[in-house]
């Protein structure tokens, strides 16, 4: 369990960047109350930071007017936020059904041949983690993956070299 | 053959602008509805259309709409909220509609926000899917600065707002009431119903919660009315459909045709039929969480009633082939764990029934089960049954093992009097 440490909002504004703040507050006009900013707000901190710690679940909670707890079991709820440090590139694995099928787990394999991580793991140098991912609606192209935003589809362990390493260029 | 949701789409991929949707006819059933109609009689004619919902409940859109209370009393504001977190397994609909032609999804909104009295309106986007994120934002900016959202939208006194929410993902997050507390920035937990979100909705107000494809018909028929959309079907419903195919086809993808059209048409002539050296086991009609389909039903009509008395469900109309050389315990299994991993854990059954689920079918897989792990996962199809759990994802979960243990019996029972899974 997380720890949060009872700070004031003076140390939340100071925590947050100018430009998290400023971010957040874009999007404070699209709904009603504050509060309903916890999803967006953990989303532009991680942006920024990477993933999100136990002082920015508290940041966030204390420039929202929130709970620390309140935020944490929204994070820990979404998939999509981190709660711990992960590579600069999160290769998201798509292991859903047409996935399987079609050979998502030689390419999981590959991975591991290749950069040494299996789902969970992280590279030596910081660069890639490793995590499975629901569906990614590409289908009609499994298998396929997620680096960073870009979607790659019909992947082989040939194709998914290629990638790798126009990305490490 | 008509295409009111993808005849206007390019052929490069590329979205269409502003000016090309225009130049097709995009916006002037919003034209039409705002100068000539009232809100009811939008929903009138959406009623008429017999225009089904497309996320997967096929629940009448029309219908659905005239829940919300429109007296002067109702509570303020009403929100209407597109759908656009598909991530039903085998799914992919939504997104070339998205990628394709979105102002068609907000001409479709707008419209539907007018129907039903909506000031703000919101597309709850799944954060995967980046591409649609960008062109739906292009599209809003062209939208607004056009005059077609905001404040009195084509010189008309009807305003609109409307707000791109990018979820954090969680498959629970397409189920409406856990869309909901998604969007209002908590745990994506659905709620119990009464009260339904017509009434009490986005936070306490009331709401409408629409799949892309539903909100993408809709100009087709203000435009054109509803006998000309009726018409579109082939069978008893109406409309065209976005069918899809994944799986060992020759052409996986999707297309745009009449509701009822068969599953052997889908599949043979638009998917280019099986791959050379695979055969056709069985198929999943709607996604991941729909009953098994087998090649006797190849001359099915693919509408709603049609695919629910063969046992089935229409769903998304994403269709999932299972050829003779997968393991259909091994694709079960994939579900299963699918599912378990999804599961809110808000009521027991889901939380607890779905990993045990799961465990069981393991073993079965790994050649540790027993012909007594068949009837437990028989118990647990009706453990899970409709109106076991709060929300549908443990039922449709359900979907595909209960057709399983019936169609593919005997590969259960291989696996288990042989050890091992048979297909490795």
């Amino acid at each position: 369990m997380a720890e949060f440490i009872a700070r004031d909002r003076n140390w939340a504004l100071d925590y947050l960047t100018d430009a998290e703040r400023d971010e957040i507050e874009a999007e404070a006009a699209c709904y009603p109350r504050r509060d309903s900013l916890a999803i967006e707000a953990l989303r532009v901190v991680q942006n920024h930071r990477g993933w999100v710690s136990d002082d920015s679940v508290a940041a966030i909670a204390d420039y929202l007017g929130m709970g620390a707890a309140q935020v944490d079991a929204v994070a820990t709820f979404y998939n999509l936020i981190f709660r711990e440090p992960v590579g600069k590139k999160v290769i998201l694995l798509c292991n859903s059904v047409v996935c399987w099928m079609q050979g998502c787990e030689r390419l999981r394999a590959h991975i591991g041949e290749r950069l040494g991580i299996d789902y969970g793991e992280t590279t030596g140098d910081g660069e890639y983690t490793l995590l499975p991912i629901t569906c990614l609606g590409d289908c009609d192209h499994a298998p396929a993956l997620m680096i960073g935003d870009d979607h790659h589809h019909d992947l082989d362990t040939k194709e998914l070299d290629r990638i790798l390493a126009t990305r490490e260029d | 053959m008509e295409r009111p949701l993808t005849g206007l789409m390019r052929g490069d991929g590329v979205a269409l602008s502003l000016t090309e949707y225009r130049d097709g006819g995009g916006y002037s059933a919003l034209e039409k509805a705002l100068k000539s109609w009232s809100g009811e009689d939008v929903i009138e004619e959406v009623k008429a259309s017999n225009l089904r919902g497309r996320g997967g409940a096929g629940f009448p859109a029309g219908l659905k709409w005239s829940f919300v209370p429109r007296t002067d009393k109702a509570p303020r504001p009403r929100y209407l909220v597109a759908n656009a977190d598909e991530m039903e397994p085998g799914a992919f609909k939504d997104r070339l509609l998205l990628e394709g032609n979105p102002h068609l999804l907000l001409e479709g909104m707008i419209l539907s926000a007018y129907a039903m009295g909506a000031e703000v309106a919101y597309i709850f986007l799944r954060g995967e899917y980046v591409e649609p994120r960008r062109r739906l934002r292009r599209a809003i900016d062209e939208a607004s600065a056009a005059g077609l959202l905001g404040r009195n939208i084509l010189g008309t006194d009807f305003s609109l707002d409307l707000y791109l929410h990018i979820s954090a993902g969680r498959y629970i997050c397409g189920e409406e009431t856990g869309l909901l507390n998604a969007l209002e920035g908590k745990r994506a937990t659905p709620r119990s119903k009464p009260p339904f979100p017509q009434v009490s909705g986005a936070w306490g107000k009331p709401t409408v919660v629409n799949n892309v494809e539903t909100l993408c018909n809709v100009p087709g028929i203000v435009r054109h009315g509803a006998e000309w959309y009726r018409g579109l079907g082939l069978a008893e419903d109406s409309g065209t459909k976005l069918f899809g195919v994944s799986g060992r086809v020759r052409q996986p993808g999707a297309w745009e045709l009449p509701m009822g059209t068969t599953l052997r048409n889908i599949l043979e002539k638009h998917a280019g039929g099986m791959c050379d050296g695979y055969h056709l086991k069985g198929v999943l009609p709607g996604g991941g969480s729909t009953d098994f389909l087998l090649p006797e039903h190849l001359d099915m009509a693919m509408d709603y009633d049609t695919v629910g008395k063969a046992g089935s469900r229409l769903g998304t109309g994403t269709l999932i082939v299972l050829d003779d050389k997968t393991c259909p315990v091994g694709m079960v299994l994939n579900l299963e764990r699918f599912f378990a991993q999804e599961s809110c854990g808000w009521c027991t059954p889901c939380r607890d029934g779905l990993p045990w689920t799961r465990q069981l079918l393991e073993d079965i897989e790994d050649g540790r089960g027993s012909l007594e792990d068949l009837s437990t996962l028989e118990d647990h199809t009706a453990f899970m049954g409709p109106g076991k759990t709060v929300c549908a994802l443990a039922p449709g979960a359900m979907e595909p093992l209960q057709s399983a243990l019936k169609f593919y019996r005997e590969d259960f029972e291989q696996h288990i009097r042989e050890g091992r899974c048979p297909y490795d």
